[in-house]
Formats: structure tokens, sequence, C-alpha cells
């Protein structure tokens, strides 16, 4: 892996979330002051029923849904108060896995690779697809690491759902961000594969050094292949500790309900 | 190693074909725009011609909206309507024999497309001056230009959606041994028949807007009105003449749009 | 609709049709009335339509170079109106797209776009001959708001329609807006906006050959005034030229679409 993070000793990349709270009707949050900070090499994944705003809370980091209270620092800069093209330079250091992907179908594997540097170039260079070598040569290392190195001219609506997740995950890696946010990236997968994009996204964000904060319904994916795991319910955190600390009586109280347990 | 990190977005042909086709137009535009006579100074001296015209036509004349507006654009609703209607019966035929799961007989298909063409490529003011040229001026002209104007469009249309139908009912009734008519009214005519309907409003509405102009050259409805205010230089009546015209076209479409969403 | 209740009761759905279809003939009756429109004035109009016919034949070619220029004028007409009108639609039928702008510049992009559909080329080229005077730039200005009339609207439908995935992964890269829209709206809407624009294209040529009607240019006086010279033969002559040219730019406008397939 030549793609070097270009300042290994850098002041830890991290994600603080600080108080949140999102009420999408006003007087009804769906979450309230949701705290806690991930960095360095680790990886996260949040767990909780489905509707309980996972999703949102994902979002809120890149502000891609404007939280209601609360900040959200990256690396320590503060991205609840940025707007504009000072929020836009911001999310560049966040990259994003989709669950069902977003890729742009009808462009190439290439293209949709290179899309994770569109932050970081012209509107103008990216429209004549004048990417600086540096960037290109980037793509080829990453794609090889992903295995698609042969389907780099392919359009994207050609691949499977496993290998347009790789392509979603080099997109975000070729932002180089400070943090990795997952929103559900397995759920649209079948089992098998959903194994190897979690080995993928785990390898690849451990060797480029970049936390990883995964939002999973799974929760075996989660104990699996994470170093520590948030449970949310009823808009608050429940549980925050090493997937080892998490028994029954914390998925109880998580998901509700016991029968599913057995 | 090299060679492999180089990256494009099209392969060479591709590229080239591409260039060819921007190219050509790009050589066509410009032959186009240093060959035509355009006398500048008629471009500079518009904005004060727009301004005069604005300011002949304000105040509007709205008096004389029921005495000679109202009756004529009736007229061309109704000239709108009745040559759709026309039209689809010429239509009808013509896109049958146009389907080429339908008819197979290649000398068939040739007339019904030779039909299809003329009535598209032949404007709609042509048209209109060729029919007052035959049956003189007036609705008559007009409505039957509306026809043959619209059977290019309904035709082509139907023919398309004849082609589109599914075969299996088809070959189920030819397997009972329906007569040729049965065949097309109970197996063709149900599948087709809102797509039917559907390119019948589209066209009565494109046909309320033509049948706004073709008064110009001739052909009856409102478009008398607009030509002789226009020939007196009555402005103001003409911006009355143009505010109706806008209003019964929208209106229109905005009929259509309900009627649409309600039948497909 | 009525799938289920067919089967059950199939003549229901007839009498529906059948009432339909007798209101249709009444109407057609009624307004044929109305029009003045009479068997006879028929008969004699048929009459008048052989003898119309029979003055076309030959089709009469010998001022051929007249022709010419005047088709060369028209199809100058054409493409420089479809130029600046496929140019121009581009950023108004973005602007006009609602699921991308905020309503406060959608609103009035539509009102412009509706505003160009709801007139006939032919009122829009009166007007312009009145601004900048008879000749071909009459007719381009005309053609150019055709064109941004139909191509702004069916491009901004096409891009209401498109998928959202993408644009929010995009911006949740940080993209810029323009290179949003270029990596993530215009991939799934540039080859609907080819095809829309080879189709005005081909629509503008056929106008151009009516706005001269009205003086705006291009083969359509010189057709107008053999109408009024009776010049029969010649105009038939102008209307083979007219349609040959039509098939010939849709013969062309196939292929070019098949590069961009």
């Amino acid at each position: 892996m030549s793609t070097s993070p270009q300042q290994p000793e850098q002041p830890a990349r991290s994600l603080q979330v600080d108080r949140l709270t999102k009420e999408y009707v006003a007087g009804k949050p769906i979450l309230s002051n949701i705290s806690f900070e991930v960095s360095g090499r680790s990886s996260v994944a949040i767990i909780g029923p489905s509707g309980t705003g996972k999703s949102t809370l994902i979002r809120c980091v890149n502000k891609l849904i404007p939280p209601t209270s609360g900040n959200i620092y990256v690396s320590g800069e503060n991205i609840t108060v940025l707007h504009g093209a000072r929020l836009r330079r911001a999310r560049r250091k966040i990259g994003m896995v989709f669950q069902e992907f977003n890729l742009v179908e009808r462009l190439t594997v290439m293209e949709n690779v290179l899309c994770g540097r569109l932050g970081y170039v012209s509107s103008l260079r990216a429209w004549l697809r004048r990417y600086p070598q540096r960037d290109i040569e980037m793509a080829f290392s990453l794609l090889e690491s992903i295995g698609l190195l042969d389907f780099t001219r392919q359009r994207a609506d050609s691949l499977s759902g496993g290998q347009r997740q790789r392509v979603g995950i080099a997109r975000a890696i070729m932002q180089e961000p400070h943090v990795l946010l997952a929103d559900e990236p397995t759920s649209s997968l079948d089992p098998k594969t959903s194994v190897e994009i979690m080995e993928l996204l785990v390898s690849l964000t451990e060797t480029h050094q970049i936390p990883l904060l995964i939002n999973i319904h799974d929760v075996e994916l989660a104990k699996r292949f994470t170093n520590r795991v948030i449970g949310i319910a009823r808009g608050g955190i429940v549980f925050d500790g090493p997937p080892a600390e998490l028994s029954n009586d914390h998925l109880k109280d998580i998901y509700g309900g016991e029968n599913w347990l057995q | 190693m090299i060679q492999e990190k180089l990256w494009q977005r099209f392969t060479f042909a591709e590229r080239l074909s591409r260039f060819a086709v921007f190219l050509g137009f790009a050589v066509a535009l410009a032959l186009s725009m240093r060959t035509v006579q355009i006398i500048p100074e008629f471009l500079y001296d518009a904005p004060t011609q727009v301004a005069d015209l604005l300011g002949r036509m304000w105040p509007m004349d709205f008096d004389y909206y029921p005495q000679g507006v109202h009756a004529t654009m009736m007229e061309t609703l109704h000239i709108a309507s009745l040559g759709t209607l026309l039209s689809i019966f010429m239509a009808v035929p013509v896109g049958i024999l146009g389907a080429n799961n339908i008819v197979r007989q290649p000398l068939l298909h040739w007339l019904s497309k030779l039909i299809l063409v003329s009535s598209r490529s032949v404007n709609t003011l042509v048209w209109a001056l060729l029919f007052v040229a035959v049956f003189g001026p007036g609705a008559l002209a007009g409505t039957i230009c509306i026809a043959f104007r619209s059977v290019g469009f309904v035709g082509k249309l139907f023919a398309e959606a004849l082609e589109e139908c599914n075969p299996g009912p088809i070959e189920a009734l030819q397997a009972a041994g329906a007569p040729w008519l049965s065949l097309f009214l109970k197996g063709y005519w149900p599948q087709v028949a809102p797509a039917f309907w559907g390119i019948f409003l589209f066209r009565w509405d494109i046909n309320v807007r033509e049948s706004a102009v073709i008064g110009l050259v001739g052909a009856g409805g409102i478009g008398m009105v607009l030509d002789d205010a226009l020939n007196l230089f009555f402005w103001d009546r003409v911006a009355v003449i143009l505010l109706s015209i806008f209003t019964v076209v929208i209106v229109a479409e905005l009929l259509v749009t309900a009627i649409r969403k309600r039948i497909i | 609709m009525s799938g289920g209740t067919t089967t059950r009761r199939p003549f229901q759905t007839n009498w529906l049709a059948r009432a339909g279809w007798l209101l249709a003939f009444l109407y057609a009756l009624y307004a044929a009335n109305l029009l003045d429109i009479s068997w006879e004035r028929f008969l004699i109009g048929l009459d008048n339509g052989a003898k119309f016919i029979g003055e076309m034949v030959p089709p009469n070619f010998s001022r051929w170079q007249l022709l010419l220029g005047n088709l060369i004028e028209t199809i100058e007409i054409a493409i420089i109106a479809s130029a600046f009108g496929v140019f121009i639609s581009l950023p108004v039928g973005l602007l006009a797209a609602r699921n991308l702008m905020p309503a406060w510049v959608t609103w009035p992009f539509r009102t412009f776009i509706a505003l160009c559909r709801s007139f006939h080329p032919v009122i829009f080229a009166i007007l312009f001959v009145k601004a900048v005077g008879f000749g071909p730039l009459a007719g381009i200005l005309t053609l150019i708001f055709a064109s941004i009339g139909f191509i702004g609207k069916l491009f901004a439908e096409a891009i209401e329609e498109i998928s959202l995935k993408p644009v929010e992964a995009l911006r949740a890269t940080g993209a810029p807006f323009m290179s949003v829209i270029v990596y993530a709206v215009l991939p799934q809407v540039l080859n609907r906006f080819i095809g829309f624009s080879s189709y005005q294209l081909d629509a503008n040529l056929r106008n151009s050959t009516m706005v001269g009607i009205v003086g705006a240019g291009g083969i359509g006086g010189t057709l107008f005034s053999a109408f009024q010279r009776f010049d029969y033969d010649f105009l038939a002559a102008i209307l083979i030229s007219i349609i040959a040219l039509v098939m010939v730019s849709e013969y062309i406008s196939t292929q070019v679409k098949k590069v961009f397939q």
C-alpha cells in the first residue's frame, strides 16, 4: 500500500460529538444529548433499533442534516457552525459510505472513485477530467487494493452490489478523511459479501489510520469487526464499551423484548 | 507501468466520433454566423423598438374583448377540437398500416410512412396556406389544416403504441379464429386505448396553440383578428388578443394535465 | 382502471365509451354547423383542390438558385437558433428544476419557460420582426425562444426525475456545487438532453421554413409570395425541397444520436 497517509505523525484524527440533539418536530427530539468521541485507530459500531435516528446521527456529523443543538468536532474543528465553502472544505475531512452505495451509475468506476477528490479540485478541472497525477495514481492503487483494477473503465451500473460498495468505500478513502462514516454499509448485501465488505472497511481504515464509525443493525457483525460498540435507544446512548462487554441484558435494553435473542 | 497509470474517460474511437460531431456542428455554426445576413444596427435599435412596442400596447383595449375577440376565440377552440377529432379518423387507419406487427406489407408501410412524414414536415401555416387556396378563407380551411397537420403526429405515436402491444392476447384471439376486426377491437384496442387518449389530449393541447395562429393566413379563428389588428397597428388590441391567447393556452394545458392524471 | 369489474359486467365500460363516441359525434356536427362547414363547400373545395394540384404538376425547379439560397438561409437560421437555444436551455432547465433549487430561483425560470411555450413561434416572429426588422435575425430570435420553451421544460422535468442518492454522496465529499452538477446530475440526464436537442434542431428546421411567412427570413417568405402570385408549380418545388430537407435532417440526427449512446 503506497497511498501513504501524508503525515503519519499528525495529531490524532478524531471525531467528537458533544451534546448533539436533533428534533424534526419541535419538542420531540429523535436524538438528545448524544456525546462520544472517536479517535486514532478505532472502529466504532452504532447499534440500535430501526427508527432510533442512527442515520440521522451519521448525517448530522457532516451536516447533511443540520443538528438542532450541540457541537461536532472533526480533528478539533467545529462543523456545526460552518456554512457554504467552509462547510464544504470541512466535509472533505469526513468520508461517507452509504447503504445503497450512491454511486453515479452512468459514470465509470474510475470516475466514481475520483469523485472522492471533487472537494479538492476545481469544478472546471473536474469537468474536463484533468485530475492531478497524484490523485489518479492514488485511485489506481486503491482500486488495486479493493480488487477492482480490471473494472476501471466499466460503468458502475455493470457491477454487482458488493463491487459497488467497494467502489463506494474507495471513493470515501480517496478523500483522505479524518473520520469515515458508514451508514448501514452491508444492509443491501448478502451475508457473505457483508463480511467481506466489513473486512475491507476495517482493514482499509486501519492501514490509512482513519477512525471508523459504522451504523449497523447486525449485532454479530458489529461485535466481530469493531473494537467499540455504542448502543442507542430512546434517543440516548444506553451502552458504550468494548463488544465483549455487550451482554444479552444490554441488547434487551437496546432493542426491547427478549424472545429474539434465543 | 506508466502506460497503466494513464486514464482517460473515453476510448480513442469514441473520442474521435464525438469530436467529429462537435466539430461538424461548430463548423456549420461558424459558417452560418459568417454568411447569414444580419444587420447589427437593427439589433442595437431593438431595445428602443421594444420599449416603443410596449408603450403602444399599454394600456390594453379591454373593451375590445367582448366585441371583437370572444367569438373568434370560441371559433379557434372549435377549430382545434374538430380538427383533432377529424385527424383521429384519418390517423387510425394510417397508424394501423404503419405498425409493423399488424400489417406486414412493405408497400403499405412505405405509404403510411410517406403520409406521416409529409404531414409532419409541412408546417401548420403552410398547410393552412394550401387549404385556404383550396377551400377559400375561413374555418373550413383551418379545421382541415389542423386535421392534416395532426395526422402525422397522432399516426406516428399510435403506430408506436400498437407496436408495443403484448402479442399474447392477440395470439390467443387468433388461435380462437377471430376475424380481423374483432382481433383489432378486442386484442389491440384495449391495450392501446389509454395511450390513444393520451395522444389525443396531447395533440388537442398543441392544436389550441396552432389554431390561434392559422388565422394569420386566413384560415379562421382568432388569428384573423390578430392579423387585422397588426395591419392597422392597433397595438393595444394586439395586447388584448395575445393576453387572451395566453390565458386560453394555459387553461388548456392545465385541463389536459388534470385529465391525463385521471385516465392514466 | 376497471379490470376487476370488466370480468363481471363486461358491457359496463363499453356503454360509457359508446356514450363518449356519440357525444363526440354530436359535438362534431354542432361544431361543423357553427363553423359553417358544409358538404357542398367541401365538394367545391375538392374541385378547387384538383385544379390546384393540376397546376402544381410538374414542379418548376427553374429558379433553383433562389430556392437554394433560401434553403441555405433557412438552415443557417435553424443552426444558429439551435446552438444558442440549447446553450441557454442548459442553465435555464437546471435553474427550473425544483429538486435542486429553492423555490425563489425556480419560480421566475419556470414562468419564463411557460411564457416561451405558450405562444406559437409565429407570434414571437411577428413581435421580433417589429423589434429588429425584417430578416433572418428575427427568425433566429424567435426560434431561440421556442427552443428554450421546449428543451428547458423537458430538461427540467428530466432533472426532477433523477436519483438524488449520488447527489447526497457528492455533497458529503465536500464537492463544490458545480462539481455536484457535473458529476451527479448531468450524467443522469445528458443523454436525454442530447435527445431533446437533436429533436429541437429538427423542429427548428421545420419552423424556420415558416417564420418567413411573417417576414423573419428563410424560405417561408418565398413560399408565401409564390402563393400570393398563384405560382403553384414553383410552390410545389419549394414544398418538395422542404420535405427533402426535413427528411435528411431526421436521418442525420438519428446518426448523431448513435454516437452518444
